[in-house]
């Protein structure tokens, strides 16, 4: 009968070191989905969706940096592919049969371009919202990582891609709406006026946030996510024991583009608009510092990160809008030079350090642990 | 014809200037390893430097105080560069993500300075005389202030080609950076070396400022619209590779002109870089390649 409960017991909460990080994740999701919108204003918690949206980004550039090494400094492209897939099928679905969307019309068109014909359908969109990005980011990274392009180098093509995905969507206004970009008004029957339709849209938001990091952790902790540190900290070693690590670091590369562009995706709906401002340099770069604050080694950290940091801007830079990019920037030079392992490092250094917090100086030190560069 | 002419024109002008804003990373970058994304800000601040002379010396100096700023922006930027060495980049050696970070967010910090420092808007730098106008060559239209923009690219290659290969600094610059380990151990101050390399290549980025202060008005955003080209220019030629700098600069410079030609801008841009993608395929290691037998 006991060894039936253990079975039982370790199916459902699985084993006991697993118990604190599950209680943790059952808190977050019942503050998430119960308390969060029964107590806050519809606008609150169209800011909160707006930030879980980035904090789905987030799991990805952990993954990608602090797991993988790999500095993606363009995630703002394969965030843009999504959206901006996302928001041709809405716009379509908003406008009359067979009608261009409204945008459109105003320059005068009368067809649907060949290139948005295909958005039309709903399990296209879906699936291109993720592949595409996956695609882009799997070829750029063939390519890229079977040279031996690394670092830094890799972190400066990345961004000169975002770069060039921007200019090409300003440039090409006929087709993306240029520096106006393009706005939504319903997703799949929701009416994004409506409070009631913008909760069901927040909750939606929810699962995605919870699939992602789920797929993320999972990801971590296989074989797999041990052989993607073994990468980041000594690419050469694990290429002469026979792996082929440009593959290792695609697969990395590629998932975080596919949560990039399911968040952009779901960022349509949330915010209203997708434009080139929200994909550049510098909207790329702040992705980075939000994973950066909450710890690029851990997954949770980085959705921490994601929300806290979008929340401290939105309260600092309506009151004390120089006060928040003088603030922005001492937070990346901070965090970065000082505590690289962000918030999730507080808890980590009081665990290595309880002993000799309690024994004062005597103690022996803690193991150093530093956070290794990807080569 | 004359439209080919003038396209060529055009890029070489556009490969200047990113010439002389890429040649201040050959030192900081190339020969040090440290990805500094402040670099745009030194060039900003280059800009803004011309501006406080022009302002200092009166409307009737305009070509006294354009000559001035010249070295007065080399100075205030060498010395930006430095403060940056000595309080962050020391501290990061090893480390060049987040180098790369840090100085994004100094970056950020030195964009806010400028508006609070000189406005939001826009401000304006007076051409001197002898750069409004300009002359024809076969069939072109040629402006004077594109012209001086090339001269003082290349006068600023050979200052640092001298610096570099020709100069006891430059000998002991080239010794740290090939072998960092051995240039101390045969009585090289590596940390003093490491100063003046940081000192040189801002205040290069400095110089760049004020020759850009003749295409346009000045701004606090002004450095981020050269920094990834330049960045771009310094891996497609090679690490620390003067003459491999020249070489991508000029070639970027021509191929964005003559595509924009082709196609149209935005397309260009989209085109150049896969061609650079595509370039690094074939070498990795950029035009001019360090020989190593190390791992790459």
């Amino acid at each position: 009968m006991s060894a039936l409960l253990a079975t039982v017991r370790r199916r459902v909460v699985g084993p006991r070191e697993e118990l604190p990080a599950r209680i943790a994740f059952a808190i977050v999701a019942f503050l998430l989905i119960v308390v969060a919108p029964s107590m806050l204003s519809d606008f609150r918690l169209g800011l909160l969706a707006k930030y879980l949206v980035f904090a789905i980004v987030a799991v990805g550039i952990a993954l990608a940096w602090g797991r993988g090494g790999m500095l993606v400094l363009g995630q703002g492209l394969f965030f843009g592919l999504g959206g901006y897939a996302m928001a041709m099928h809405l716009q379509l679905a908003e406008a009359p049969d067979g009608q261009p969307p409204a945008f459109m019309t105003l320059t005068g068109a009368e067809h649907v371009p060949g290139i948005w014909g295909p958005f039309e359908s709903t399990a296209f969109t879906l699936a291109m919202v993720v592949l595409l990005p996956m695609l882009a980011a799997t070829l750029l990274g063939l390519l890229v990582f079977r040279s031996r392009v690394r670092g830094p180098y890799f972190a400066i093509l990345t961004q000169a891609l975002a770069a060039a995905f921007v200019i090409f969507l300003v440039g090409q206004q006929q087709f993306s709406g240029g520096t106006n970009g393009l706005t939504v008004m319903t997703f799949f029957g929701l009416d994004l006026a409506d409070p009631d339709d913008k909760r069901t849209l927040y909750l939606i938001v929810v699962a995605v946030l919870a699939l992602v990091f789920l797929i993320g952790r999972q990801l971590v902790r296989s074989r797999y996510g041990r052989l993607l540190v073994a990468v980041r900290d000594a690419e050469d070693r694990v290429r002469f024991l026979g792996y082929d690590p440009t593959l290792v670091k695609v697969v990395a590369f590629a998932a975080s583009a596919g949560m990039a562009g399911l968040a952009g995706a779901l960022f349509v709906p949330v915010v209203g608009i997708i434009s080139p401002a929200s994909l550049g340099i510098v909207p790329s770069i702040e992705m980075v510092i939000w994973v950066a604050v909450g710890g690029r080694l851990s997954l949770a950290g980085a959705i921490a990160g994601a929300v806290l940091v979008n929340y401290a801007k939105t309260e600092l830079s309506e009151q004390l809008p120089s006060a928040w990019l003088y603030g922005q920037g001492l937070l990346f030079v901070v965090v970065v030079a000082f505590a690289p392992r962000g918030i999730a490092g507080i808890g980590e250094w009081l665990r290595e350090n309880r002993g000799r917090l309690r024994r004062g100086r005597d103690a022996t030190p803690a193991a150093a642990t530093t956070v290794e560069e990807g080569a | 014809m004359e439209q080919l002419f003038s396209q060529i024109f055009v890029g070489l002008s556009i490969g200047s200037i990113l010439l002389l804003v890429a040649l201040g990373l050959t030192f900081t970058f190339g020969q040090m390893g440290v990805i500094n994304m402040a670099h745009g800000e030194f060039i900003m601040a280059g800009a803004y430097t011309t501006y406080v002379v022009q302002q200092a010396l009166g409307d009737g100096a305009t070509s006294t105080a354009f000559l001035l700023s010249l070295p007065a922006a080399l100075v205030v930027a060498g010395l930006l560069g430095l403060a940056l060495e000595a309080l962050l980049i020391r501290r990061l050696y090893g480390r060049p993500l987040d180098t790369l970070l840090v100085t994004w967010g100094v970056a950020l910090i030195l964009q806010q300075l400028a508006r609070d420092l000189f406005g939001a808007q826009n401000v304006e730098v007076k051409s001197p005389g002898w750069l409004n106008g300009g002359t024809e060559v076969l069939g072109v239209g040629v402006a004077y202030n594109r012209i001086f923009i090339m001269v003082l690219a290349l006068a600023a290659t050979a200052g640092a080609w001298f610096v570099v290969s020709r100069m006891k600094q430059g000998r002991r610059m080239r010794a740290v950076m090939q072998n960092r380990q051995l240039a101390a151990a045969s009585g090289i101050g590596t940390a003093a070396v490491d100063r003046r390399t940081f000192f040189l290549g801002s205040g290069l980025a400095g110089v760049a400022g004020v020759a850009i202060t003749q295409l346009g008005s000045v701004g606090p955003t002004l450095g981020q619209n050269y920094i990834v080209d330049a960045f771009l220019v310094v891996v497609a030629g090679g690490l620390g590779k003067l003459r491999g700098a020249v070489i991508a600069a000029l070639v970027l410079g021509l191929c964005n002109s003559l595509i924009e030609y082709w196609t149209e801008a935005s397309l260009a841009k989209v085109i150049v870089f896969v061609l650079i993608v595509a370039f690094l395929q074939l070498r990795p290691q950029g035009i001019v390649a360090q020989e190593t037998r190390g791992l790459a």
